[in-house]
């Protein structure tokens, strides 16, 4: 009996160590800043990947294509 | 000696506070009273008692708020004089935030700033926004997740609908 008391007081306790939480609705005003974002300026990105696939040489590596010269 | 049942019941428990399990609002519910801070007053819902009222969340970082405040100032326009009232709950954890978003967009219907959360601890809004129609005899009689121009006939319906059994 004891020791099944401890297995379900450790369950209740690793169930409290759930890192993953949700948050509710109306809290997510700091989750919704653009800095947040996965990808916070697309046109950035694309500038940076356009120039990094020519400097690379690649062609079609994402989704700018060309290559080599710079100047797709 | 503790029961196995007891140990049982203490599992459940245990997983049911893990889960953040709270009763959010049904439709058929009675709406919770709420006493919020506001403008151009102090907001209560037990003022408004036998009117119909469109409590609406929103943020100011919620874009499709945006969109709802001209559709939610022209349904406060159009049937206000037959007992409607729209009210925003803020839910902004800085009044200053809102109060420059409604500069921007200007709210001609009561406003009021939940910024603990409290009221929407209770109401538990599922997104940004969300809205609550509650008819004439306090109950909760539809909610609505979201806001997209598609919707407003729907949710002008609704409103239509209510007021119609609040003349009953």
């Amino acid at each position: 009996m004891k020791r099944l008391i401890a297995a379900a007081s450790a369950i209740a306790f690793s169930l409290g160590l759930t890192a993953c939480g949700t948050v509710p609705a109306w809290q997510k005003g700091n989750l919704a800043k653009s800095e947040m974002a996965f990808d916070p300026d697309p046109l950035q990105t694309r500038f940076a990947e356009h120039t990094y696939h020519s400097k690379e040489g690649a062609t079609g590596g994402l989704s700018v294509g060309g290559g080599g010269c710079g100047c797709n | 000696m503790i029961s196995r049942s007891f140990v049982a019941s203490l599992v459940v428990s245990a997983i049911a506070a893990a889960s953040g399990i709270a009763n959010a609002q049904e439709v058929g519910t009675r709406a919770p009273a709420f006493d919020l801070v506001g403008v151009p007053k102090q907001v209560r819902l037990a003022d408004m008692k036998g009117q119909v009222v469109y409590v609406d969340f929103w943020a100011s970082w919620c874009a499709p708020c945006k969109q709802s405040f001209p559709w939610m100032n022209e349904m406060q326009a159009k049937y206000g004089a037959r007992g409607f009232n729209v009210v925003g709950i803020n839910v902004d954890q800085k009044r200053e935030d809102a109060e420059k978003f409604l500069v921007g967009t200007p709210a001609k219907f009561p406003v009021a700033y939940d910024t603990t959360g409290k009221v929407a601890e209770v109401y538990q809004p599922k997104g940004m926004p969300t809205s609550f129609l509650i008819g004439a005899d306090g109950k909760v009689r539809a909610i609505h997740v979201g806001f997209k121009d598609s919707n407003r006939e729907e949710l002008e319906r609704e409103i239509q609908a209510a007021l119609t059994a609040a003349r009953k």
